[in-house]
């Protein structure tokens, strides 16, 4: 469905990103990881059109960029970082401009602008000016105004980012609800547990470069399934062992207190960047 | 491509609309202080070639009005969509072309240039100003709204700040609005001065809309300058928003 080749993005000497090579199918819900800075965004903007790449080949749904940039404009939903909803305007205002922009015929696009407002339930507000949405609001009105024109595959750039747990795990039961309705769903973040929980296959990131890519399960195996932590006097210590018994047998030789825990995605994520992340 | 044209446009107009009352009273406060300080106060006794001072300054009001009027709309909205809000990029993310934004947006901005200089014709006349509205006259007008909205949207699409936008008001903006035949004919000016003023788009939207306010048919040297100037900032702004992606 999307096939990144060999992508290098600078920026004068700096390198966003550095080489990347991946290939997202048809109905998966795949993860970006990594670090502020890692080239997350960087890489949905260029997916997106959004920004221009200063090498490689990009493919989706068989069509190239940049030259088949309007059919594949067309195929795709932005859900941008930024909330960029037009302010100026009442939710159901965003929504038939953004059906317009997509050429929606007028009988259509009213219908699916109800449909949709249902689905992320803005019924009830969408003759509000969108200045007065909460965060969450605005975000499912994003995620509404993506998904318009019936893409077939969202791009969500931090989706959660900035929300209370309980509207981001409101927001990860519709990102799960559209991919089960077959939509493919490409989302950066850098909360771990969002990985884990939502992507079938996820690609850690560091400085511009393609460090891991597998399932969160398999990058957990890799580690070893076993955590111990422990403090010693420098501080909180992780080492990984591949079965239960082993990691019991490490805590039972160290004289500090140890857990023994699942190892999870934030362990890879740590153990391969180096730098521990928000989440 | 026309129908991308009024998509951009409709939203513009779908924000004018819900304030157009409040937007066109705030309208009215600017050219009437230039009336009356330099209309009744400043100009009543003076006289000029064409007559008194008021009738004079009227065509040159109306011209850095809508000139303020036309770039502001574009220009401080646009580059707040650009920076701050990135609205700009859900019209970039659409399958639209580059010029249907540039061309929707600087219709949007004559829009507003054109009802804000309504206001200014109907004030002037109230004041006892005796000039005609006449096709000329407003093809005049309509050219002069189209170069500053166009020149507000390079502005938004090249000025990396808010500060920057204010700075490019304060550099451009203001001196043409006094310079450029609007309160006085640049005739006795230091001769280079003079051939600045003389190539600036202001100039000739004053000079048109004097002759033509005055029943003679606008001047097609600065119809076809001004043309020129909406031409190439057009072609700018495209530019522009396709360099975005850089």
């Amino acid at each position: 469905m999307i096939i990144i080749d060999g992508l290098v993005k600078k920026f004068g000497d700096r390198t966003a990103v550095d080489n990347l090579t991946l290939n997202i199918a048809r109905g998966e819900t795949f993860g970006l990881l990594g670090p502020n800075g890692a080239g997350k965004t960087t890489t949905i903007r260029i997916l997106t059109m959004l920004t221009r790449p200063t090498a490689g080949a990009l493919t989706i749904n068989g069509w190239r960029l940049p030259a088949e940039e309007l059919q594949i404009k067309a195929f795709i939903g932005v859900v941008p970082q930024h909330l960029n909803l037009d302010i100026e305007l009442t939710a159901r205002e965003n929504l038939e401009l953004h059906g317009r922009l997509h050429h929606i015929p007028a009988a259509e696009r009213g219908r699916r602008i109800d449909e949709l407002l249902e689905y992320v339930e803005l019924q009830g507000r969408s003759d509000d000016m969108v200045q007065t949405f909460s965060g969450g609001m605005k975000r499912r009105l994003m995620i509404a105004r993506a998904l318009l024109h019936r893409p077939k595959i969202l791009f969500l750039d931090e989706p959660t980012v900035g929300l209370d747990p309980q509207v981001r795990r409101r927001l990860w039961d519709l990102i799960r609800r559209l991919n089960g309705e077959g939509l493919t769903v490409l989302l950066t973040t850098h909360y771990i547990e969002e990985a884990e929980s939502l992507c079938g296959r996820v690609a850690i990131l560091d400085k511009g470069k393609l460090i891991a890519l597998n399932t969160p399960a398999a990058l957990c195996r890799r580690l070893g399934e076993y955590a111990v932590d422990w403090a010693d006097g420098e501080g909180l210590k992780t080492s990984f062992f591949p079965g239960r018994a082993e990691a019991a047998q490490f805590a039972g030789t160290l004289t500090a207190a140890a857990t023994i825990r699942r190892s999870n995605l934030e362990d890879v994520f740590v153990e391969l960047t180096g730098r521990k992340v928000a989440g | 491509m026309l129908g991308d044209i009024w998509t951009v446009f409709w939203r513009d107009w779908i924000v004018l609309k819900r304030r157009l009352s409040r937007y066109i009273l705030s309208r009215m406060i600017t050219p009437m202080l230039y009336l009356v300080a330099f209309g009744w106060g400043l100009g009543r006794g003076m006289q000029t070639a064409q007559g008194n001072y008021l009738d004079f300054i009227v065509p040159g009001v109306i011209a850095l009005n809508s000139m303020t009027i036309s770039f502001n709309a574009v220009g401080t909205p646009m580059n707040m969509s650009r920076l701050y809000h990135k609205t700009l990029e859900e019209y970039l993310v659409a399958p639209i072309g580059a010029a249907s934004i540039v061309i929707g947006k600087i219709l949007s901005g004559v829009l507003r240039g054109l009802i804000s200089s309504v206001v200014i014709i109907l004030l002037a006349y109230a004041f006892g100003a005796r000039f005609s509205v006449t096709a000329g006259f407003c093809l005049a007008l309509v050219l002069n709204c189209a170069v500053f909205a166009a020149l507000g949207l390079v502005a938004a699409m090249l000025m990396d700040s808010h500060e920057e936008m204010g700075n490019f008001n304060t550099y451009v903006l203001t001196p043409m609005s006094f310079l450029c035949a609007t309160f006085f004919v640049p005739d006795h000016l230091p001769a280079l001065l003079r051939h600045v003023i003389e190539i600036l788009p202001l100039t000739h939207a004053s000079y048109a809309l004097r002759a033509a306010g005055q029943g003679g048919g606008a001047p097609w040297l600065s119809i076809g300058l001004m043309t020129s100037y909406v031409a190439a900032f057009i072609c700018i702004g495209v530019w522009t928003m396709k360099k975005i992606r850089d």
